[in-house]
């Protein structure tokens, strides 16, 4: 049963990925150096949802109160956003990070083996006032928080 | 030594928290260079690697939207006082950097 719920995420992460290719074959995206491990489709997509799909494997998330996205309610400088995630589930395996109205989304995606903590800081920056989101992987299942942040000078461009 | 990583790492209650900066302009791709009018290309890490006596802890992937010199804290169960972190990043031109350092 558990096997069934892993094969149709990896099914609705392969379709997710698919349609970004379609859009790479479009010329939406520029393609550029491919690194092997770097989940490059999920970075460089543009729409929140693929984003999410083509990170997590699958653009559908449970809100979850048990996540907690720590970042300030205004940020004076949106090239520095700090930003803490903490997750009180079992069983983490990814932590996802993206800014919902960034040229692309995706901020980054952290990988913890078991023995590491579900709670990891860092900065980001922000274009413009947006949600962060924490997409949160535990159990073979996907979570998802968010939380305003209004930023007063943007962080991108300049 | 590396030049371009800090890091510190404390173990208390036997849970490790590593602390990291990086020095890295970590460009985005879409700034203009205000003189040429031209995009400054994009340079920014990829993938940061963190082992504890090496056993991989955390294994990240980053954007282009992460911020310039980054900073990076999260926790592991485990490790003491003398046990070896060691932090290794790479970016999408191919630069990478590591350091090694003890916990304390």
């Amino acid at each position: 049963m558990k096997f069934d719920t892993k094969r149709r995420v990896f099914l609705k992460g392969s379709v997710a990925a698919t349609s970004v290719g379609v859009a790479l074959g479009a010329g939406l995206l520029t393609p550029g150096a491919v690194l092997a491990a770097w989940n490059k489709s999920a970075f460089e997509a543009k729409a929140i949802d693929k984003a999410i799909g083509a990170a997590a494997g699958s653009p559908t998330t449970t809100p979850s109160d048990k996540i907690t996205i720590k970042a300030p309610d205004i940020a004076e400088n949106g090239a520095v956003v700090p930003v803490s995630i903490k997750a009180g589930l079992d069983g983490v395996t990814s932590i996802a990070l993206l800014v919902e109205k960034n040229a692309n989304p995706l901020s980054a995606i952290f990988h913890l083996p078991e023995g590491t903590l579900p709670e990891v800081s860092t900065r980001v920056k922000m274009g413009k006032t947006s949600d962060v989101i924490a997409v949160v992987k535990a159990g073979g299942k996907l979570y998802s928080a968010r939380k305003g942040v209004k930023v007063t000078i943007g962080g991108c461009g300049g | 030594m590396s030049k371009s990583i800090k890091i510190r790492a404390k173990a208390k209650n036997g849970i490790t928290t590593v602390k990291s900066l990086i020095s890295h302009p970590m460009e985005t791709g879409f700034r203009k260079n205000k003189k040429t009018g031209k995009l400054i290309p994009a340079h920014f890490i990829q993938e940061v690697v963190c082992k504890h006596n090496g056993k991989v802890v955390l294994n990240c992937e980053w954007g282009a939207s992460i911020s310039k010199n980054p900073y990076l804290a999260f926790k592991f169960k485990g490790g003491k006082k003398g046990d070896t972190i060691e932090l290794s990043w790479k970016d999408n031109k191919g630069q990478s950097d590591s350091i090694s350092t003890k916990v304390r």
